[in-house]
């Protein structure tokens, strides 16, 4: 699908050299760590540490990840409160951290983010979407965030307004950017459609 | 004529003797003002007139970037290469008038970096000289490991170590120090950057290093110009002008080309800049390659050749130049 250049690309992960892996999923992402751990060294899971949101995967892929025995494994209810933890291993991480993110493009923008901050280079880190296609939205015009947006149009969930959900998306926001769609007249209301799912 | 060949009347102002082996050469306008401004790991090519030979040979500027007044190089004496370092070191002198090239970068500071690891061998010192003053100027974080021979041949080991104090650490030959590698690449902090100039030998060490501790190549940055080598003599056609000329024993194929009046587009003269890149049309022969641009691919193909220091031994080459 063609679009706009800001709009991310995924790739696929795959075990890069590096003294120490960092892995970040949420919910499906936690598939493609375990499809990354079939074409790992023996070594790999011994310097890694994993970051997991199971979100509504429940507790399906739990066992799986630690089976891996990760020098270190971590589960948090939510993004927000695995990132202080983020933040904390980055700023003691050294030169040779390898970053994999999968799962969510919210999971995955918000930890780029957070890791570019933190001075890591982009080239340092994999990314694979997997799961849902739920938005991270930020509203243009009040600059609120709202978390997994799946329909076009969409409400901000702070100022009320009908927002059309672009393809432009900010990386200092690690989030797309929602447009009024009917600032001419406020009483067309179009359809919302369920379409980011 | 191509991108930073445009030229800069100088006088030579000071010439001094380092050590045993290395001078350092002072250049200023020769119609006075300021020199144009340049940033740390950029280099500029100095044109060597001596009798009907013209010689051009890319030095890195070791003097700070935040004064234009003159530029200094520090060059090494070579005795077996192609005598571009022996005409420096013998004949030129203070008060001559020399024509040098705007500078260029090919081995600039990332200055997206949160720290510069330095890693210099020998002659390589000098475009961290500029480097270091450019970062020093604002407070700007980075660590300088020195490599050479001898505490005598160790050029500006002293001033350096007087400028910056521990952050620059010296391992001699003589006292069978070696930089410990290793533990360098292990143990930076995120958003470090290494920066390697030295012998070739040293710099692929470094990057396999690197590489094998996971820093992605982004963060890798090296200069090695390659000196072009002297050779057995060669014939060669140039389709486009229509020329047959002969390269010499101690001329470079480009040298040979713009001898006879063509004027390729070039920038570093040192094999990693691209170009000087020549597409071949036809050869019988093997070609001497010594570029660190084109890929090992591209070195078999016998499609392509960088004539700023690669050579040929054959019947026949014809280039389109
Ligand atoms: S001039 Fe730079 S590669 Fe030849």
């Amino acid at each position: 699908m063609k679009t706009i250049l800001s709009r991310p690309v995924y790739g696929t992960l795959s075990p890069q050299a590096g003294k120490s892996h960092l892995l970040i999923a949420d919910a499906e992402g936690a598939s493609a760590i375990l499809d990354l751990a079939k074409k790992a060294p023996e070594d790999f899971f011994a310097n890694a540490h994993i970051m997991f949101i199971p979100g509504r995967t429940g507790d399906s892929f739990q066992n799986a990840l630690k089976a891996l025995k990760p020098a270190q494994y971590y589960e948090g209810p939510s993004v927000a409160a695995a990132l202080p933890r983020l933040t904390w291993v980055l700023a003691n991480a050294h030169m040779g951290l390898r970053m994999y993110l999968a799962g969510t493009e919210g999971l995955i923008g918000q930890m780029m983010q957070a890791a570019l901050e933190a001075g890591i280079d982009p080239a340092s880190i994999q990314t694979e979407h997997r799961g849902s296609w739920a938005r991270r939205m930020q509203c243009v015009h009040c600059k609120g965030i709202t978390e997994n947006v799946t329909t076009q149009p969409a409400t901000c969930s702070h100022c009320g307004l009908l927002l059309l959900v672009r393809d432009h998306y900010s990386k200092r926001h690690a989030a797309f950017q929602g447009v009024c769609i009917n600032a001419e007249d406020p009483t067309e209301i179009p359809q919302k459609e369920e379409i980011f799912r | 004529m191509s991108a930073g060949t445009n030229k800069l009347n100088v006088t030579v102002t000071e010439v001094v003797a380092v050590n045993e082996l290395v001078k350092r050469f002072h250049f200023e306008r020769t119609d006075g003002g300021n020199l144009p401004t340049f940033s740390g790991g950029a280099h500029v090519v100095v044109e060597m007139r001596d009798g009907d030979i013209t010689r051009l040979n890319p030095y890195s500027l070791m003097s700070s970037p935040l004064s234009t007044r003159d530029y200094t190089i520090s060059v090494r004496r070579d005795d077996v290469g192609r005598g571009g370092s022996l005409f420096m070191h013998n004949r030129v002198k203070r008060g001559m008038e020399m024509v040098i090239s705007y500078p260029v970068n090919l081995f600039s500071l990332d200055l997206r970096a949160k720290k510069h690891l330095m890693i210099a061998g020998g002659i390589g010192i000098t475009p961290f000289l500029a480097q270091t003053a450019q970062l020093a100027s604002y407070g700007g974080n980075f660590e300088l490991h020195y490599t050479c021979r001898s505490e005598a041949l160790g050029s500006y080991s002293d001033v350096l170590r007087e400028r910056y104090g521990n952050r620059v650490s010296l391992y001699l030959d003589e006292r069978n120090e070696r930089i410990p590698l290793e533990r360098l690449l292990a143990t930076q902090p995120l958003g470090t950057h290494i920066y390697v100039c030295g012998p070739a030998g040293m710099i692929k060490w470094v990057r396999d290093s690197a590489a094998a501790h996971g820093w992605p190549d982004d963060a890798v940055h090296y200069e090695h110009f390659a000196a072009p080598q002297p050779g057995t003599p060669f014939d060669v056609k140039l389709a486009v002008s229509g020329l047959e000329i002969r390269v010499g024993e101690q001329q470079s194929l480009l040298e040979a080309i713009e001898a006879a009046g063509v004027d390729p587009p070039y920038l570093c003269r040192g094999g990693v800049c691209g170009q000087c890149e020549t597409n071949v049309i036809s050869y019988d022969g093997t070609f001497k390659h010594n570029d660190h641009w084109l890929s090992d691919e591209e070195h078999c193909s016998g499609k392509k050749i960088m004539p700023c220091v690669s050579r040929f031994e054959g019947r026949s080459l014809v280039l389109e130049r």
